[in-house]
């Protein structure tokens, strides 16, 4: 008899479950890969290319066509008139032909020495065209009656176009323009800081906003469900409509917070909340705190209804006064997930577009990183500049996340 | 600490600092349920303050009661903790008197329960503090939720003149009847809300399908399934759904641009799913983690193959996380602006959100805004408080992501 020995590599049965593990995940890497890595891919490519907005459409030959002259009569003059221009300022375009179809009945005169006529089929070579260029192309025709009574008119018929230019986004053209001028000068440490600010004290606040509102709440008494339930109210609605809400509420003009301010005697001229400095800064995060502060409650109640009762029993035996249990007590015992969600919150804080976009726009020295995305590629058309800050932002994202997985493989417990 | 451990100490400290709330509280709901002047004033709450703390600590019950009276007879005479103006109508002064009296003298009585005019322990001392900051937050928390959502509906059933007028008056005249509502109807007849409403649905419920779609199978294999990579694979499932929508935006846009897919209803069922997968994925995997192996072991010996086992034994066991994971994937598309915002540029394909942020321009009345944002919240907000413990497991379970 020989001994038992555990059998070595993979066998069959692993290989088989592995395919099936692979083939059931197949369909959501995919779908991954092609809306999440192609485009953080895109990102770094983008950011070291020149792109503008108006670069996205490529540049293309317009072309319109009439008839111009006054004819009435068989015999009389008039002249096609094609009217051509490169849709692009800045972009040429190489090799541009146009070919279209005369309608019976107009006699072809002299013809421009680029163009060739084969029967009724004119063909006309271009040649290369320079940015923003504009022609008219004038073939002189002799009306003849068949033209008159067809009533078919030479821009019946559609005229094909054919040109190359090439497309910023594709070709070889590389620059490092974009993040010289992201980096450059004292608006880069503006926005840095303004981030910074608005997760640092976004995050914290959520957090303890979110611990007092979840000690509140950990206790049964009757409405403690409906109180959970309003309390969640803020993230559960769509970010628009809160963030309309607040600027109604808020309004300089004719907002109910200024007039009820004004009515205390707090102030007493109105206070423009979201468009003052440094002001609207700490409106955007106090949003933020009001927004957030349900997530961060329904974490924190939910560890804390699992904490084990008897130690409480105990310590109250033990004559530990109230506040004594909380820091003794419930503090080591909460602070797993605080800092769990201090790190998550941390990093969604820092990825917020929505709310400030919404509130401010990016206005009175509320802009972050994130909107900075927004500013440079849309506000200044600049796809590239956009495109670096992304690039910026995903490297911070980074940074962080080693630190969140260094540390959540200690604090499983989410 | 320990100086402030005495009755005669802690009663008024707690008395000043409970009436200052009240009369800013009652001032704040008086203003804002009927826009006439009431404001808390200082002085007021601190004389008051003292006066009603020492009365509450433990004695007779008529002292509270004495109290609450002295209260409101001040504040009508006019020096009490909250200040009535001028032109405020006879009912609304009574009201709010009687409110503030009455609660400021309620609250210190729980409130200072054990307390006695000399030495108190540390245990009555901390107690009553924690009973006092447990009001201020119950006040408190209540107050800064519901402010923002009543400003918000009494804005949509008001109009643009009487809001500038007086921007505290939030009362609404019944008599006006179906009229209060025009600005609702004039979004669903003359601004396309009612497509935008069904267009909302259909792409929120699209999503939630094609999310599971993708989602069950996924989670099953990192859950169950033996395969190398797979502790890479659920940490990149974590890393992916960290990188803000932001950054992808971008060059979803362009590539949208250049494919004619921006401006489509189609696109942006391409592309929200793709958003929540990892999400559900991570929520599911969790959940399908937690299900006992045996009885799908069992399944598995008695013929049945692993397809079978995730459809006849996975499934039905786990449809309150299924539940969970679709309430969250709903509400993430249905709020969803962003994508929506910078992919749909033509009125018939819009969404609800879509369709708010182009209400927002000086030309519309804001109670054109506010009613949209109103039609936007009511219907997550039903199915939250009608599916509440859904939706609460679902948040906690997937709500790394905000």
């Amino acid at each position: 008899m020989t001994d038992a020995v555990p059998p070595k590599g993979t066998g069959p049965l692993a290989r088989l479950e592995a395919r099936l593990a692979w083939g059931l995940l197949a369909p959501t890497i995919t779908a991954v890969a092609l809306v999440v890595v192609l485009p953080l891919l895109a990102i770094f490519w983008i950011s070291v290319k020149p792109v503008s907005l108006s670069d996205l459409r490529a540049p293309e030959m317009v072309v319109r066509e009439d008839i111009r002259g006054d004819f009435e009569a068989a015999g009389d003059q008039a002249n096609i008139r094609y009217r051509l221009r490169n849709s692009s300022q800045e972009q040429p375009i190489t090799g541009v032909g146009i070919a279209d179809v005369i309608p019976e009945g107009l006699v072809v005169g002299t013809l421009d020495e680029r163009c060739v006529l084969e029967g009724r089929d004119l063909r006309c070579d271009l040649g290369d065209w320079e940015g923003g260029q504009r022609e008219r192309l004038m073939i002189p025709v002799t009306v003849e009656q068949a033209y008159l009574d067809n009533g078919l008119r030479p821009q019946d018929s559609p005229v094909a176009i054919s040109g190359k230019s090439s497309n910023i986004l594709t070709n070889a053209t590389f620059t490092f323009n974009n993040f010289a001028r992201v980096f450059d000068g004292d608006e880069f440490w503006e926005v840095l800081w303004v981030t910074l600010f608005y997760t640092v004290f976004g995050t914290i606040g959520a957090l303890l906003f979110g611990l007092f509102a979840a000690l509140l709440l950990n206790k049964s008494f009757r409405g403690q469900g409906i109180l959970r339930g309003l309390y969640l109210f803020p993230y559960v609605s769509p970010v628009i409509a809160v963030a309309f809400a607040w600027i109604i509420l808020f309004d300089p003009f004719s907002g109910s917070a200024n007039a009820l301010l004004v009515q205390m005697g707090v102030t007493q001229q109105s206070i423009n909340f979201f468009g003052e400095r440094p002001l609207a800064l700490i409106m955007v995060t106090v949003f933020e705190i009001w927004r957030y502060f349900p997530l961060s409650f329904l974490f924190i109640l939910a560890r804390m209804q699992s904490i084990d009762t008897d130690m409480y029993e105990a310590a109250d035996m033990d004559g530990a006064s109230p506040f004594q249990q909380f820091w003794a007590l419930s503090v080591p015992q909460l602070l797993g997930i605080l800092s769990v969600l201090f790190l998550l919150r941390f990093i969604w804080t820092f990825n917020k577009f929505d709310d400030i976009f919404l509130l401010t726009g990016g206005n009175a020295g509320t802009r972050t990183l994130t909107v900075n995305v927004y500013e440079q590629a849309f506000a200044i058309s600049n796809i590239g500049a956009g495109a670096a800050v992304a690039v910026v932002i995903f490297g911070c994202l980074l940074l962080f996340s080693v630190f969140f997985f260094r540390f959540i493989s200690r604090e499983e417990g989410l | 600490m320990s100086m402030l451990r005495y009755g005669y100490i802690t009663a008024p400290v707690l008395g000043v600092l409970w009436l200052f709330i009240i009369a800013t509280t009652v001032a704040v709901a008086m203003s804002f349920s009927t826009g006439s002047a009431f404001r808390p004033s200082g002085t007021g709450a601190m004389v008051w303050g003292i006066l009603t703390g020492f009365a509450c600590i433990r004695g007779k019950s008529w002292q509270p009661a004495v109290a609450a009276l002295a209260v409101t007879a001040a504040t009508l005479a006019g020096f009490g903790p909250i200040v009535i103006g001028e032109n405020v109508s006879g009912f609304s002064a009574v009201l709010g008197a009687f409110a503030t009296a009455g609660f400021s003298a309620l609250g210190l009585w729980i409130m200072l329960e054990d307390v006695e005019t000399g030495a108190i322990n540390r245990h009555v001392f901390e107690a009553s503090v924690i009973r006092f900051l447990t009001g201020f937050g119950y006040i408190f928390f209540t107050a800064i939720v519901l402010i923002p959502f009543y400003v918000m509906v009494l804005t949509s059933l008001k109009n643009q003149s009487e809001m500038i007028q007086n921007p505290l008056d939030f009362s609404i005249e019944l008599s006006r009847g179906a009229e209060l509502f025009r600005s609702y109807e004039e979004l669903f007849s003359q601004f396309n809300f009612g497509t935008y409403l069904l267009n909302s649905f259909v792409i929120s419920v699209l999503t939630v399908i094609i999310t599971l779609l993708f989602a069950i199978p996924g989670a099953y294999a990192v859950a169950r399934l033996r395969f190398k990579g797979r502790a890479a694979f659920s940490r990149s499932i974590l890393l992916i759904y960290m990188v803000p929508m932001i950054v992808l935006a971008l060059p979803i846009y362009i590539a949208f641009s250049m494919t004619g897919l921006r401006n489509s209803i189609a696109g942006i069922i391409m592309i929200y799913p793709v958003t929540t997968i990892p999400v559900a994925l991570y929520m599911l995997q969790g959940y399908f983690r937690g299900l006992p192996g045996e009885v799908e072991e069992a399944g598995l010996m008695d013929g049945l193959n692993r397809l079978q086992v995730i459809w006849k034994i996975t499934l039905p066991l786990s449809l309150p996380a299924m539940a969970s994971v679709s309430l969250y994937v709903f509400m993430i598309a249905w709020n969803e602006f962003l994508l929506a915002f910078m992919l749909l540029d033509d009125p018939s394909k819009f969404t609800l959100t879509r369709g708010i942020a182009s209400l927002n321009s000086s030309e519309i009345p804001r109670q054109h805004l506010m009613a949209g944002s109103v039609i936007a919240t009511v219907p997550i907000m039903a199915i939250f408080l009608g599916l509440e413990r859904f939706m609460t497991k679902g948040l906690t379970a997937g709500s790394v992501k905000g």
